[in-house]
């Protein structure tokens, strides 16, 4: 059996996030107990809160507000915390990329290929 | 379930009948019970986790996803507006195609899920067996009764094989989940070879239809290129000997660590006796219970006649003449057809990859487009590849240029299938919990890079696969480019996989180097490019200049020389 994992000691605030049950949209726990959809409004705890943290999550899902409550480590920028892992800021921020169809515009063929046309329709057999 | 059901007279898809609307509405109603017992604390998430996945809802980064099953790939144009309403309603207006012939939504409201479900229903739809242990989404051929070569309607035996395995009592808990893709055609479209089963229907010298079966196939974490065991099982023994490699499966599989549950590492780590393990299986089984009759697989069949073909010529002047006036259209008719096997018609690709967009995303308005389209041009039918693109499967090519003008208005008119910007892509982290990296936006950066349809002419075809973990839902592995997005200290990286292969010649991706950051890694695709275009001979595409000349050029040219 392998050596278990070492566990990185926490050394950044904290934030407490989770999946909202019912919508299943990103929240966080916020100052007054409640789960915002905004990272600004979450309550931070002090590094070696980890176990109060932890609790307070549990409490959200006991109370079926939200699923899946874990503790995030952020830096403070001017005050706005900001995850410290990729993957975090990617599920505050959402999705890094327009997430809708874009329609073709770019590849639609230029007249240049006019000299060269392709292969008309192999004959069915 | 019923055979004796009429069959509408439109129908080239499987139509429920009775036994199976009513099996669905109680599924419906069990699982809305289930969600309900949810939201009032009568379960935890841990024990409705499974009951949810079981009906094909995840919870993914941003929120609950719903994969929805289209059985091996198949739609009818009312199945497809059905999609559409269901993203306009409960999504944000878009789904997304994926490499299981399947499509997600990714926006569901679990207090949604239920109605979503009854929706699904009634268009004979569901999302059971997406998720789970179990034998998911069976996959075929997207020209399957439509393509020139094709010896065998795999359709037919698909659906048997769905009816088999939906809730089939021994299977519902499997080590690990269990995926089996059939073909009937000797071009293997369906990467048969990196399946846990793979199926080849074919016909032996008197004409009797059977099926070569290949096993232990699979991505992921351990890629491996499967094992043929059978080359003809005759059709009546179909079954049974499908039953006899799941039991063994079944019994054997590691169910302790899920990383060595695939059955994969059970054929791998039992060589020679798993093949012999299968046929003591398969002969102590009871034959008769387990033949496949020839009426079931007549009245199945009946689903999927053939439809009212025309009797038509090849190149019909119309469209030869569109070919010769319109370049634009003739260029997308040159990669986006294909041999039909009645004259005068043809397949037609809808490249799901416009220019920076994101591969296998689908608006509603286009989805709509689509049904509409099909039902102008392909007797209402839509297919669903593994490579994220939809199919219309029988077109008149005279109406080839007409459907092209439908499809450009709707931005469904890229003239990149089976080119460099034709990328399969996994959702990666920009959606998916389990992904280490993002896919799509490396998939975009790449098209764009890639834009000039000139250039993507002249480099042929190259099939350019990203993966955003080591699951490989994005199938890097047999890409002939494969890029794989892994977490180094908190930075995504991609490795690079070069002469991946998922048709007949299937091959294992080789690994070339250290890896390249987000960053830095289109740029390494453009030195494996233009090292491919510096090395190959005429007429030579990437996959075989690979082969012929070896790693070395290319890793030289991404790392310098040793």
């Amino acid at each position: 059996m392998s050596a278990p994992a070492k566990l990185r000691p926490v050394t950044a605030p904290l934030v407490v996030t989770a999946n909202h049950l019912r919508s299943g949209r990103v929240v966080w726990l916020d100052a007054e107990g409640g789960w915002s959809e905004r990272l600004g409004a979450a309550r931070l705890f002090a590094p070696e809160a980890t176990a109060e943290a932890a609790m307070a999550g549990q409490a959200g899902e006991r109370a079926l507000l939200v699923v899946g409550a874990y503790a995030v480590e952020v830096a403070l920028k001017g005050g706005t915390p900001s995850p410290l892992k990729f993957r975090e800021r990617l599920r505050a921020g959402g999705p890094s990329i327009a997430a809708e169809p874009r329609p073709s515009i770019a590849a639609e063929p230029r007249p240049s290929i006019a000299a060269e046309p392709r292969q008309p329709l192999p004959l069915a057999s | 379930m019923d055979q004796t059901a009429p069959i509408p007279p439109f129908a080239r898809t499987y139509r429920y009948d009775g036994i199976d609307r009513d099996f669905l509405a109680a599924r419906i109603a069990e699982f809305r019970g289930q969600v309900d017992r949810r939201l009032a604390g009568a379960l935890t998430e841990d024990e409705f986790k499974p009951l949810r996945l079981m009906n094909g809802l995840y919870l993914q980064l941003h929120a609950y996803m719903l994969r929805i099953a289209i059985p091996y790939g198949v739609l009818d144009a009312r199945q497809l507006r059905q999609l559409a309403m269901i993203a306009r309603r409960w999504d944000r207006g878009f789904g997304h195609f994926t490499t299981r012939q399947n499509i997600q939504f990714n926006w569901t409201k679990l207090e949604d899920v239920g109605a979503m479900l009854e929706a699904l229903a009634a268009v004979d739809m569901h999302a059971i067996q997406t998720s789970g242990n179990c034998v998911r989404n069976v996959t075929t051929d997207e020209f399957a009764g439509a393509a020139a070569d094709e010896l065998v309607d795999p359709r037919v035996y698909a659906e048997i094989l769905r009816q088999w395995s939906t809730l089939h009592p021994e299977f519902a808990h499997l080590p690990r989940k269990f995926k089996i893709a059939i073909t009937g055609a000797p071009h293997d479209r369906v990467a048969a070879k990196v399946h846990d089963v793979g199926v080849i229907a074919r016909r032996n010298a008197e004409g009797a239809v059977g099926f070569e079966v290949w096993v232990g196939g699979g991505l992921g974490r351990t890629p491996i290129v499967g094992t043929r065991l059978r080359e003809f099982v005759p059709e009546a023994d179909f079954l049974a000997y499908l039953e006899a490699v799941l039991r063994v499966y079944n019994a054997l599989g590691q169910r302790e660590n899920i990383y060595r549950a695939r059955i994969k590492l059970l054929v791998r780590d039992l060589g020679e006796a798993f093949s012999r393990l299968v046929e003591e299986e398969f002969a102590a089984m009871p034959q008769g219970r387990y033949r496949l009759a020839p009426e079931v697989v007549r009245a199945i069949a009946g689903h999927f006649a053939p439809p009212p073909f025309a009797m038509l010529e090849n190149d019909p002047p119309r469209h030869r003449r569109a070919l010769e006036a319109h370049a634009d259209f003739a260029a997308w008719a040159g990669n986006s057809t294909h041999p039909h096997r009645m004259p005068g018609y043809a397949s037609v690709v809808i490249s799901l990859k416009p220019i920076g967009g994101i591969p296998g995303d689908a608006s509603a308005d286009q989805m709509d487009a689509v049904a509409d389209l099909a039902e102008a041009y392909s007797f209402g039918e839509i297919r669903v590849s593994h490579v994220q693109n939809l199919v219309l499967p029988h077109v008149r090519q005279e109406d080839l240029h007409a459907l092209w003008l439908g499809l450009r208005a709707q931005g469904l008119a890229t003239p990149n299938v089976g080119l460099i910007t034709d990328i399969i892509a996994c959702p990666g982290m920009d959606y998916c919990a389990l992904a280490t990296a993002r896919s799509i936006p490396v998939a975009q950066r790449i098209s764009e890079r890639f834009a000039s349809l000139d250039r993507q002419l002249d480099i042929g075809t190259l099939h350019l696969n990203i993966s955003g973990c080591i699951n490989a839902c994005g199938h890097h592995h047999v890409g002939h480019i494969g890029l794989l997005g892994v977490d180094k200290r908190g930075e995504e990286v991609y490795q690079i996989t070069l002469g991946g292969s998922a048709t007949n010649d299937a091959a294992i991706g080789d690994l070339i180097g250290p890896a390249f950051s987000y960053d830095a890694v289109v740029d390494a695709v453009e030195n494996l490019v233009r090292t491919y275009v510096a090395h190959r001979q005429p007429g030579e595409a990437f996959k075989a200049t690979y082969r012929r000349i070896g790693a070395e050029p290319f890793r030289e040219a991404l790392y310098g020389a040793a």
